[in-house]
């Protein structure tokens, strides 16, 4: 079966942590989680930036399982484009990009930028001296 | 008998096309099964380059004069203040000075809209003299209306810098990019074993005249760089461990490209200009064929933390462990980061190492060579009398 790759953004509402919401996820619905990004304080709400891969069909189900149980569910709508043409290489947004979807190219120094590993923390857009990252809403 | 080879035997190489011009990295890796001699004998001129971001930069602008004229006192161009306290219609616009109504664009913007042909809004005032009666005026220039232009750095091509880290817990921004917290980064700006002035630590071959690659075109090293230190503890090679000597450099602008020459902003920091220089060091004996075969683990620099209050040493680290991803410090592994492109530095090297080769660049022996024994003075604040 054809599986789709989605991000989403998870809000979780208080003292929802102990309920094994991913595991059975994963059991049932046969979805592969990637977090990205997670911000959980103690007591309160939590944030989760994942990356969720199943069939769509099991993709919409696991999403209807989630809401069930109080869990917000937005498909992530921004992401980062950057001018690639008006690049200089200078490596400054790489020092910021803890995921690793931007690293030089070690054998010709050039910005590698892998969108699929991008968390859209936005460091870089402040970080690049040329101005060349945008954040897009889809 | 060891070699020496004079300037002029050089330049009458380079202008048959028989002379051997290589890079600084590509005479590194021949270091690794050469001698200090056999370079000497083999290689004629080595390209060093550096692309990075170099604050003390600007241009000198001559606008022509008006009719009627007027005395320029007070200059904005796109809005960025330029210098008003040199005779009628010259100034000079400095890279980080800042627009008052965008502070993300400043003068190295303006410098890379003349470069780019781009019209620039010309707004200026004067008290009106008998021989100057205009008071004001607002026009468009670019660099075909304008007579001179020329960028003239004071301090430009630092010979090694330092790697900036930040312990704090806050994310810190500064002219050496974004610090986050907790040593999360380390940023590096040189170019390492292609640098110009680490290939030649003791500059016997780059002083005042020296023909230089500048922004696109030809351009001239016109006097030590300001902040010019040449005492600073070096290795056991000679080499700085921190930043030491600086270049002073002049180059017509209108010749220049956007290419090698562009304009930065850092986020709360302010503006500066990323510039283009290479240098060809002539291997005229043994001493610097051993010098310019430098390697990157060989030059070593100081890593200081420009979060903490008179940015403390946490410890050295060489190029070659900069350049590999990450770093050690206090046992901790770091992820290193440039800010300074090498992809255009290599680019530098190659071009004016295809220049030199083609007959269209020449090595110049300095007209003066630079001062030694230099250190510098701070600032003291005198206490006001009362
Ligand atoms: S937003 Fe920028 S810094 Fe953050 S993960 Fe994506 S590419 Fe990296
Ligand atoms: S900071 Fe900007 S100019 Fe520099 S490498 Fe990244 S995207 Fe390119």
């Amino acid at each position: 079966m054809k599986t789709v790759k989605k991000r989403f953004v998870l809000n979780f509402p208080p003292q929802s942590g102990d309920k094994p919401l991913s595991y059975r996820l994963v059991k049932e619905f046969d979805i592969s989680i990637n977090i990205l990004k997670a911000e959980v304080k103690p007591g309160k709400t939590g944030t989760l930036l994942l990356e969720l891969e199943g069939t769509k069909e099991n993709l919409k189900k696991g999403i209807a399982y989630l809401e069930e149980n109080q869990v917000q569910c937005q498909p992530l709508k921004k992401k980062i484009t950057f001018k690639q043409e008006q690049c200089i290489n200078c490596g400054n947004c790489t020092g910021v990009c803890f995921t690793g979807a931007l690293k030089m190219d070690r054998s010709n120094w050039e910005l590698k930028f892998k969108p699929e590993k991008c968390v859209v923390c936005e460091l870089c857009v402040p970080a690049c001296p040329l101005n060349l990252f945008t954040i897009d809403f889809n | 008998m060891s070699v020496t080879k004079t300037y002029e035997e050089i330049n009458r190489k380079l202008k048959e096309g028989t002379a051997v011009v290589l890079t600084a990295e590509e005479v590194s890796e021949m270091a690794k099964e050469c001698s200090p001699a056999e370079i000497a004998e083999k290689v004629d001129v080595v390209t060093t380059a550096t692309f990075g971001a170099m604050c003390s930069s600007g241009a000198v602008i001559n606008f022509g004069h008006a009719n009627p004229p007027i005395r320029m006192e007070k200059i904005r161009l796109n809005k960025v203040p330029a210098y008003e306290g040199l005779a009628a219609v010259d100034t000079y616009v400095g890279a980080t000075a800042v627009s008052e109504e965008n502070p993300k664009y400043g003068g190295a913007h303006v410098i890379q809209d003349l470069i780019e042909g781009k019209d620039i809004e010309l707004e200026a005032w004067g008290k009106g003299t008998d021989c100057y009666p205009r008071k004001h005026i607002k026009t468009i220039i670019n660099k075909d209306t304008v007579n001179e232009m020329y960028l003239f750095n004071p301090r430009n091509a630092y010979q090694n810098y330092n790697v900036a880290v930040n312990t704090t817990d806050e994310i810190k921004y500064t002219y050496m990019g974004t610090l986050l917290p907790k040593l999360k980064n380390a940023n590096y700006s040189t170019a390492g074993e292609l640098s110009p002035l680490l290939n030649d630590p003791e500059m016997r071959t780059i002083g005042i005249g020296t023909r230089i690659f500048l922004g696109g075109t030809e351009g001239f090293v016109t006097w030590q760089g300001t902040q010019f230190h040449t005492t600073k503890e070096k290795n056991e090679l000679g080499v700085p461990v921190t930043n030491a000597a600086t270049i002073a450099v002049i180059g017509n602008l209108k010749a220049m490209s956007s290419e090698f020459i562009s304009a930065a902003y850092y986020e709360k920091y302010g503006t500066s200009l990323f510039v283009g220089i290479g240098v060809p060091i002539p291997v005229l004996d043994e001493d610097i064929a051993k010098r310019v075969s430098i390697r990157n683990e060989q030059i070593e620099t100081t890593i200081l933390d420009y979060g903490s209050a008179g940015t403390p040493s946490l410890g050295r680290t060489n190029y070659a462990e900069l350049q590999s991803g990450s770093i050690k410090i206090n046992g901790q592994k770091v992820r290193t980061a440039p800010v300074a492109s090498l992809q255009k530095a290599r680019k530098i090297a190659n071009i004016l190492k295809e220049k030199l080769q083609a007959g269209e660049f020449e090595v110049t022996k300095p007209v003066q060579m630079f001062p030694t024994g230099t250190s510098l003075n701070s600032l003291k604040e005198v206490e006001e009398e009362n």
